[in-house]
Parts: structure tokens; C-alpha cells; sequence
């Protein structure tokens, strides 16, 4: 009897491990976007931000945030995506794609402020352009490249044989499967892993300081490359460590809520539909 | 500069030319393990429940609630950390709240998922046989879990942890939030210290390209590469164990 009374102790534990995980997102949701979402209005989402006055907003960081998202996408899918699919379609086992595998794998454990760090060197120094937006997003786009090159290179493996031996018993050259059998058919499975990719890329803050900068343009929206671009998770930081603004506790909770409702709303638009895609098409 | 003062020296004073950098690589792998102290039996223990006792719904409400842990950016990690974390450790310890408790806290949480889901794919891709085998002998759910499951799994879970770790040793923006930024060794669990990243942040934006201070930091980020990789290898050494 005893080892069982020890078993139904073990399994209540484990429900209570599980239900503690779930308790504390709820928790961590319900102050984000409890304190947050009640200063969010129009004014704050399009205003301009102020330096010492109350009432700054984030009009120009929201779109500094998506228009660096889009432009390190641009450098990093092709590149991302190419080695995702050479690795999985045509790398042969030997040293040099061990060693490819190795550096992606070197890439992804990186800290983000080490990007950060490197892309100063390499742009705000060497370069001398100062934060600039391309800066920005050249190198965020080295911390998109890893997860890009994983998560293409898991899909292409998850398609089966068979359809690779059908495609090519039609008289289809390789480059013909690849575009049009594989990439079609895992399709989903990539733009799931875009939208991560993004939504990580979003959040990001310690890289863009020391490249993009924590200032925004006088003119809003700025397409400028080289004019220097602060983020909304930038902003959120800046805000609560250098800011001399008094509401500078509103506008941190406000972005935090703006941030994580951009966050949510990504995946909920991109993530849901693919995956039902997904799973109509594996016939279920 | 001299290498030996970086590496052995706890004293950080610039302005007298001081740059011993022994405190923030300390304070690195303190908080770090304190972090893992605390999410890892969390951690495993969810994997754990995941993988085996969870009721399919359950376990549908769970997958995207982790996800969604991944998806929160750090610095709104750090904002909670600044608005729930400080003044709840401020009163409990009568401190100013700020300090390595509250940076281990959030980063506990910031590497749950990572560890879970990583240890989640272990367990679940065990044989089972090896379950089967277990309650042939008549055990029970916990000890074949505890007895066969987890121990079979260990590898995976420490691959889990391992990277874990490398993401509690980079994060930056959430641990400058609260951890005090002062250059001292902590004696206490609230007491205000600084680590390799945190230090990079305060000081960076402030000095001049080329200065002995600059030079000291980027010999940080040197040091934190190096702690990364070095980490990915023995996630490979692991492996490889495992393969055998």
C-alpha cells in the first residue's frame, strides 16, 4: 500500500508542477496587460515621443520596430532558408557540413548583447555610420540566421520520401522537387518558423542599442536607412533607466502591454492558420 | 592592462584605472546558478508531466502556454521584475529590492521553457518498452519515472539545462532592469551586485571606442562568447554520449 500512497502523492505533485507553469503565465499576463492596456490610446500608439515632457508616445518606435523586423527578414530568409535546404536536401556527410552544422549551432548560442557588441564594431565603428537602421537590422538578422536554418532544414526532414521518389520518377530534376514538391508541401512549417523568428527578432533590445540607437527621427515614418531607430522593447528599457520623463512608468507599462499584444497578435495571425493548414494536409 | 588583474582582480574602479573584472564573471555564474536551482526542478517536473501524466487537454493548454513564455521579450520580463519582483523582495528582505535575488527570479522563469521542452522531447521519445518493462515488473507510475524514466532521459534533460544555462548567462536586458548594477560581490541573496552583461550595458554607451574601459568590456563579451561556446560543445560531448 505504501508505494501506491507514494504514487498518488508523485502524481498530485506533478499536476501541481504543471498547474504552478500555467499559474504563473497567467499571473505574468494579468500584470502586463492589466497595468498596461489602460494607456494605450490612439495618441499614445501614433504620438511622437517626448524627452521631458508627459504624454510622449510611441508612433515612430512602433514603426522603427517592424520596419527593422522586414528589412533583417529580407537579409536572413534567403540566406537562412538556402542553407535550411541545402543541408537537409543535398549536404553530404563530411566534415564541411559537420562544420556547418557546428558554426550554426556556435551562432545560436551567441548572447545577444555579444551581436550587439560585434554589429557596433562593425557598423557604428568600422564603417563610421553611427546608429543606423541598416546597421539595426544587419545585425539582427545574424540572430535570425540560426533558427532560420534549424527550423527550415527539421521541415524539409519531416517531408516524406516518397515524395521525393515520386517527384523524381516524373522526370522532375532536383531543383524542380525542391520548388515545386517540398517547399509547397512544408510550407507551413517554414512560415511558423519565420513567425517565431519575428517575434523574437521583435523583442529584441540588447543588439539594437548599440547599433539602431535609442533615438528616433524627427519625421515620422522615416524610411531613411542611415537615420538611427529606436524600438518599442528598446523604448521600454530606455525609458525606465534613462528617461527623465515623470510618466516614464506609464509609458514602460503601456509598450510592454503594445509589445506583447504585437507579440500575440503575430503568431495568432500567421501560427493558427498554418497549422491548420498543416494539419489539413496531413489529412487529419 | 595587465591579463592577471582582469581575471584575478575584484576591484572595478575606472576612474583610478582598476579594471579587475573577477566580481561580474563570479556574479555571471552565481546568479546563473541560482536561476537553475530554481527552474530546474520546475522544469523537469512539468517536462515530466507533459510528456506522461497530462490529459490530452491538458497538455493542449500547456504547449502554447510555454510558447507563449518563449514569445515574451525580455525586457518585459525585466519591466515585471521591476514592478512585481523588487518591491515584493524589498519588503520581505527590508532592502532596496534590487539585486541578485530578483535577477535570478526572473531568469528562472525567462529559461523554464527552454529546459522543459528540450527535457519534454527526451522523455517522450524513450522506447516504451522500457515503461512497459517497468510496470511488467509491477512498479508504479512514480518509480518508473523516478527509477527508470528521468535516469534514461538524463542526457536530453542536461542538454536542456546546458542551454538553459548559455541563455541565463547572455540575457542582458532583464537582469540590468533589476539586479542594482553596483560592482561588488554579493554577500547576501538581496544584496545589489553586477554581471558580465549587465556591466557591458551600463558602461558601453558611455565610453569612448578605444579607451582602456572599452577595451575592458569588449573583453567581456570575449570572455561571455567564450562561456557559450564552450557550452556547445559539451551539449556535443553529451550527445555523443548518448549515442553510444
Amino acid at each position: 500500500m505504501n508505494s501506491k500512497f507514494t504514487d498518488k502523492i508523485a502524481t498530485g505533485f506533478f499536476w501541481f508542477v504543471g498547474l504552478s507553469i500555467l499559474a504563473i503565465l497567467l499571473w505574468f499576463m494579468w500584470e502586463i496587460l492589466g497595468k498596461g492596456l489602460p494607456h494605450l490610446s490612439w495618441d499614445f500608439i501614433m504620438g511622437m515621443p517626448e524627452e521631458v515632457m508627459e504624454g510622449g508616445g510611441v508612433g515612430p518606435m512602433l514603426f522603427n520596430s517592424f520596419y527593422i523586423l522586414i528589412l533583417s527578414l529580407i537579409f536572413s530568409v534567403p540566406l537562412g532558408v538556402g542553407a535550411g535546404i541545402w543541408l537537409a536536401e543535398y549536404a553530404k556527410k563530411n566534415w564541411f557540413t559537420d562544420m556547418v552544422r557546428l558554426s550554426t549551432e556556435m551562432l545560436a548560442s551567441v548572447p545577444s548583447i555579444v551581436f550587439g557588441l560585434f554589429g557596433m564594431l562593425v557598423f557604428v565603428t568600422v564603417f563610421g555610420l553611427g546608429f543606423t537602421i541598416i546597421g539595426g537590422a544587419m545585425t539582427l538578422a545574424l540572430l535570425n540566421l540560426p533558427v532560420l536554418v534549424r527550423v527550415t532544414e527539421e521541415t524539409l526532414r519531416t517531408v516524406p520520401d516518397s515524395y521525393r521518389e515520386a517527384s523524381a520518377a516524373l522526370g522532375a530534376t532536383k531543383w524542380q522537387t525542391i520548388r515545386k514538391v517540398l517547399i509547397p508541401t512544408s510550407l507551413p512549417g517554414l512560415v511558423t518558423g519565420i513567425t517565431l523568428t519575428a517575434g523574437r527578432a521583435l523583442g529584441e533590445s540588447a543588439i539594437l542599442i548599440f547599433t539602431a540607437g535609442v533615438s528616433v527621427s524627427r519625421f515620422f515614418p522615416d524610411f531613411n536607412l542611415t537615420s538611427s531607430g529606436e524600438t518599442l522593447a528598446v523604448h521600454l528599457w530606455y525609458v525606465r533607466s534613462e528617461s527623465l520623463v515623470d510618466d516614464a512608468m506609464q509609458i514602460a507599462e503601456g509598450t510592454a502591454a503594445l509589445l506583447v499584444l504585437v507579440v500575440l497578435v503575430l503568431n495568432l495571425l500567421i501560427a493558427l492558420p498554418s497549422r491548420y493548414y498543416q494539419r489539413k494536409m496531413a489529412g487529419k | 592592462m595587465p591579463v592577471t588583474e582582469f581575471f584575478f582582480s575584484l576591484d572595478w574602479t575606472p576612474s583610478e584605472g582598476r579594471y579587475g573584472a573577477l566580481t561580474f564573471i563570479l556574479g555571471s555564474f552565481m546568479v546563473t546558478g541560482l536561476a537553475l536551482l530554481m527552474s530546474v526542478p520546475l522544469a523537469v517536473g512539468g517536462a515530466v508531466f507533459m510528456a506522461k501524466i497530462a490529459p490530452s487537454w491538458m497538455r493542449e493548454i500547456l504547449r502554447p502556454a510555454t510558447d507563449l513564455f518563449v514569445g515574451i521579450p525580455s525586457v518585459v520580463y525585466g519591466l515585471i521584475g521591476l514592478t512585481v519582483f523588487v518591491p515584493w523582495i524589498g519588503k520581505t528582505f527590508d532592502s532596496a529590492g534590487f539585486g541578485m535575488l530578483a535577477a535570478s527570479l526572473i531568469l528562472a522563469i525567462m529559461i523554464l521553457p527552454t529546459i522543459l521542452s528540450v527535457s519534454e522531447d527526451a522523455i517522450r521519445t524513450l522506447p516504451t518498452s522500457l515503461e512497459e518493462a517497468s510496470y511488467g515488473l509491477g512498479a508504479t507510475r512514480w518509480q518508473t519515472i523516478y527509477k527508470v524514466l528521468v535516469p534514461a532521459a538524463s542526457p536530453g534533460i542536461l542538454t536542456g539545462i546546458i542551454l538553459g544555462m548559455g541563455r541565463a548567462i547572455g540575457e542582458a536586458m532583464a537582469v540590468q532592469m533589476v539586479i542594482g548594477n553596483s560592482p561588488l560581490l554579493p554577500s547576501g541573496l538581496a544584496d545589489q551586485t553586477s554581471v558580465l552583461t549587465t556591466q557591458i550595458v551600463k558602461e558601453m554607451t558611455n565610453s569612448m571606442f578605444g579607451s582602456t574601459v572599452s577595451n575592458a568590456l569588449f573583453m567581456m563579451s570575449l570572455v561571455l562568447l567564450l562561456v557559450s561556446l564552450s557550452l556547445i560543445i559539451l551539449i556535443r560531448i553529451v550527445a555523443r554520449r548518448r549515442a553510444m
